[in-house]
């Protein structure tokens, strides 16, 4: 990766242009002069070939699942199929409007309407849901309607949910965005809920639990079934984070384990690409009793025909009606269309023959990785894993040799040196120097072996001159900036120092 | 095992990696599932289809959607979008990126988000913006939360019955999980009423007001005198703006807006059936702590080059867990480079361009419509690109033989008016077959 130090606005020159518009046929009249911007524009004025440049050298300066072996736990960077790109990026879909008239958009509809059968099949959820569009926005969406169960139920005073103690940092934040407060569960010496400590918490403030299975150590939570059987005992419901459903892809379905809601992260199972950070699609799935819950708009199907149910007169398409159950609108139209186009051409090439091996696969390599590294790095929990494992730093350090031990950012940053992006670090906040490895079934064993060899490599580094550990990267564009600068004096936007003075 | 091109796994992988775990069967890796959860049954899906299979299933699909000229907006413009951007949101270390945790091998992502960053708080005469988020109707949301949590103790937002139906219908449904309290500003003549404001902010534990730039009947909305009553009573202002037309019309911040909320679509985003656009949010300096979701900024690494990181990162949810400033995590960064591309091709000087054009078009369609004689205009105010007429025509039946006509347009709304947009894609001629189009229709 090559430096490149420009930002858009310092190609900048006056009178250039890098668009194309037709004339304009007529005149428009002037906007009132109250109601005019009065400061200048300053975007930048940029050729075509400055643009394209600019940004194919921006984009060489980035990591990318296409560019190498991404093991960056809870994540899920798996390969991103490429026909999943041509499917999304057909002009026939791109030029639909979201509220067009139902006969209209037919084929929009039965992807959807398809897409939700399938997610019920895989996961053993009645009914999903499109509207969010991230994780965290499914987990808000999914927690609505735990609370919205609730609440028709007259029951106010379920205000509490159980968010154990690995659980990802979204879970209790999408809690308190819900208004509910939040109670940790801790989790026992094998890395699973305590269940003993798990019983005085439950009584008639508790609305539900939010549980990933397995969990972000990537130990499966093998008592679920008696979880499940205290919260729904004592009134409460079963939310289930599908961060980690990867390794149960095609093998363990969250329904049939008892869980009443759950979110999927069409970006992480399915496929569609991570996009540096979005757009991604949090899907909702629920249970049969709460399936009038769901969000509006939604797909409904009579005869053959699809249309959309939603709260609007405007909205002139089907004509079934909104029910009262519902928790309301959760984003703008039907979430993110293009990633659920993605998304279902996945399924579609998994097909039902070959989802059964994708969650094996990935488990298959997650432990794989464990076992040829667990004598470098200091394995915390010895059992079989899912589709990923949390290490607790290296068995040695070199604070042997005098020098400061390496820690886990180093061991994260001496990877990048080796062509890897670095695992997930420091999280989940069980262990001090956790280190996530998550290496995906799309990866072949060579990939594999190849990592593991780095891996030993940095290890066998750090316990004979941990400095080539804390200097890492070398190879990088940039190598450690100062964070702690950034965020004492914020700086967060371009200033031209010219215009300023 | 029978290929799949996802899983590069052959036979002797798969024994080689079972030995060295030292388990038989890929089944014994999930010894820890007790066996009733192991599904047995068969998954309800197609058969696995060939990449040419897929393309067939989708064309087959696509071929029943009749495309239609768009003559509607109502939160989804059909702008140009330049060819270059699609090719480079493409751009595989782009699109395949995760998050840029390791801001190293991130610098493309991070500098292209404070670019983004930086050409948002230009458009909106902001100080500072964040790294985008779900959609302008969820940014709306969580600018109602950033007012409540600003607000130390009021639990109130008044919100313009003239802001977008769904984004007042997202605000209402985080509102009412947060438990904060929802008022709306009567509409009159088409405009927010300043009286209903003042009359609301008398009522007291304001935290702040919602109000629209453009707002749903395509009017542009004079807000003289709002920032200084919410002020006065120390509520903040939200205003929630149409960004492609901030190149031409009074900024939030010259209103005196606090916090600027909208949805990026209009910035060259196709319309794709409603997602994935982009929500921007940006405020004024003293929020900065208060904002939601990523923000990037600039430093020096090491040997003193620029670098860009994640900053401020105590106000998120992976720190702060439960005390964060949002829940949000994964945003629209694509999105972000879409609309920052956008507006790099476009320039100052595009984007008046194409807010002339399309103003040009929707006044001349205005006109034509109302010479038709089937429809009665309902206010008098300016408007860009977006109008409303009263029909004299049953408004379902106008759009129900404009679409069978190839059009989408005379989008009815909730008193019984029809909206009408007009973007620089549509043609005189296009323009014309429309007009033309409603003159044919014999009830």
């Amino acid at each position: 990766m090559r430096y490149y130090d420009k930002l858009i606005f310092e190609l900048s020159k006056s009178g250039r242009c890098g668009y194309s518009l037709p004339e304009a046929f007529a005149q428009a009249p002037a906007v009132p002069s109250s109601l005019c911007r009065q400061s200048a524009l300053n975007l930048p004025e940029v050729s075509e070939t400055d643009v394209v440049r600019h940004y194919t050298n921006l984009s060489q300066m980035n990591f990318g699942v296409d560019t190498g072996f991404y093991p960056l736990g809870s994540c899920t960077m798996k390969y991103n199929p490429k026909i999943n790109e041509e499917i999304a990026g057909m002009q026939a879909f791109q030029d639909i409007h979201p509220l067009q008239r139902c006969d209209s958009i037919q084929g929009v509809l039965e992807v959807y309407y398809e897409m939700e059968k399938a997610l019920s099949s895989i996961t053993g959820m009645e009914r999903f849901t499109f509207a969010p569009c991230a994780g965290a926005h499914g987990e808000l969406t999914g927690l609505m309607i735990m609370r919205r169960y609730h609440m028709l139920r007259g029951d106010s005073s379920r205000v509490k949910v159980i968010v154990p103690d690995s659980a990802h940092g979204t879970n209790p934040a999408s809690a308190a965005v819900c208004g509910l407060q939040i109670v940790e569960v801790k989790s026992d010496d094998r890395g699973l809920v305590d269940v003993d400590a798990l019983k005085p918490l439950l009584g008639p403030d508790i609305a539900g639990i939010m549980m990933t299975n397995p969990n972000t150590l990537g130990l499966f939570e093998r008592e679920i079934k008696e979880i499940a059987g205290l919260v729904h005992g004592c009134g409460g419901l079963l939310y289930y984070d599908g961060a980690n459903m990867n390794p149960l892809l095609g093998v363990v379905r969250p329904g049939d384990m008892g869980f009443d809601i759950m979110h999927l992260n069409l970006h992480k199972t399915f496929s569609t690409p991570h996009g540096g950070g979005g757009p991604g699609s949090g899907p909702v799935g629920v249970c049969r009793k709460l399936a009038n819950l769901l969000p509006v708009p939604k797909v409904t199907e009579k005869d053959g025909r699809f249309s959309v149910v939603d709260g609007f007169s405007n909205h002139v398409c089907g004509d079934a009606a909104v029910p009262e159950e519902t928790v309301g609108q959760v984003s703008g139209f039907m979430g993110n269309f293009s990633v659920i186009l993605r998304a279902y051409t996945y399924i579609l090439m998994l097909g039902r023959q070959n989802i059964k091996m994708a969650g094996k696969l990935a488990t298959l390599g997650a432990n794989y990785v464990k076992e040829s590294l667990k004598d470098c790095y200091r394995l915390p929990i010895e059992a079989v894993c899912k589709h990923e494992f949390v290490f607790d730093g290296l068995k040695d350090d070199g604070s042997s040799t005098g020098k400061p031990g390496a820690t886990t950012l180093d061991v994260a940053k001496r990877l990048l040196d080796f062509g890897y992006h670095a695992p997930t670090i420091y999280f989940p906040l069980l262990f001090h120097q956790a280190i996530m490895i998550e290496p995906t079934e799309t990866e072949s064993k060579e990939t594999l072996d190849a990592f593991i060899d780095v891996m030993k490599k940095i290890a066998r580094e750090a316990a004979a001159d941990p400095d080539i550990l804390h200097t890492a990267p070398h190879d990088a564009p940039i190598s450690r900036p100062d964070e702690t600068e950034a965020a004492r004096h914020p700086v967060v936007k371009f200033q031209d120092e010219s215009r300023i003075i | 095992m029978s290929g799949f091109p996802y899983f590069p796994h052959t036979d002797g992988d798969i024994r080689l990696m079972l030995e060295r775990i030292g388990v038989k069967s890929l089944d014994e890796l999930y010894s820890d599932v007790p066996s009733d959860f192991i599904f047995k049954g068969e998954y309800d899906l197609p058969d696995a289809m060939s990449e040419q299979e897929v393309r067939d299933y989708f064309e087959s699909l696509a071929s029943r959607n009749p495309k239609l000229k768009v003559f509607a907006g109502a939160g989804a413009y059909d702008h140009y979008t330049p060819a270059v951007i699609h090719y480079l949101t493409q751009r595989s270390e782009f699109l395949t990126a995760y998050t840029p945790y390791q801001c190293e091998i991130s610098q493309g992502t991070l500098r292209y988000v404070f670019e983004y960053q930086s050409m948002i708080c230009e458009l909106t005469g902001m100080d500072v913006s964040n790294a985008s988020m779900y959609d302008g109707p969820t940014s709306a949301a969580e600018a109602m939360r950033m007012c409540v949590a600003a607000s130390r103790g009021r639990n109130t937002v008044l919100v313009s019955k003239g802001l977008l139906p769904q984004v007042l219908s997202v605000i209402r449904t985080y509102a009412l999980y947060s438990g904060t309290c929802i008022k709306e500003i009567e509409c009159r003549n088409g405009h927010t009423s300043y009286e209903s404001l003042k009359a609301l902010v008398a009522e007291g534990d304001v935290a702040g007001a919602v109000v629209p730039s453009l707002n749903r009947y395509g009017i542009i909305e004079d807000l003289s005198g709002f920032a200084d009553t919410l002020h006065a009573d120390k509520a903040l202002m939200v205003e929630y703006c149409d960004p492609s037309a901030l190149a031409v019309l009074r900024t939030p911040s010259e209103w005196g807006a606090d916090i600027a909320v909208g949805d990026g679509q209009s910035l060259g985003i196709p319309l794709c059936y409603g997602g994935p656009y982009v929500g921007f949010m940006a405020c004024r300096n003293e929020y900065l702590r208060k904002l939601p979701g990523r923000i990037v900024g600039e430093t020096r690494d090491k040997e003193g080059r620029r670098a860009f990181v994640l900053t401020l990162q105590a106000r998120e949810q992976h720190i702060r867990r439960e005390k964060a400033t949002s829940n949000i995590c994964s945003n629209e960064s694509l999105m972000a480079l879409w609309v920052t591309v956008y507006m790099s091709l476009m320039g100052p000087q595009g984007l008046r361009e194409v807010n002339e054009a399309s103003s040009a078009g929707a006044h001349y369609l205005y006109d034509r419509l109302l010479a038709t004689g089937r429809f009665e205009p309902v206010f008098d105010a300016p408007f860009l690109k977006e109008f409303v007429l009263k029909p004299l025509l049953p408004a379902k039946e106008l759009h129900d033989r404009l679409c069978d006509a190839g059009f989408f347009a005379a989008l009815e709304t909730e008193e019984g008016y029809v909206s009408f947009c007009v973007t620089e894609k549509r043609t005189k001629a296009e323009i014309d077959a429309l007009v033309k189009a409603i003159e044919e229709i014999r009830l």
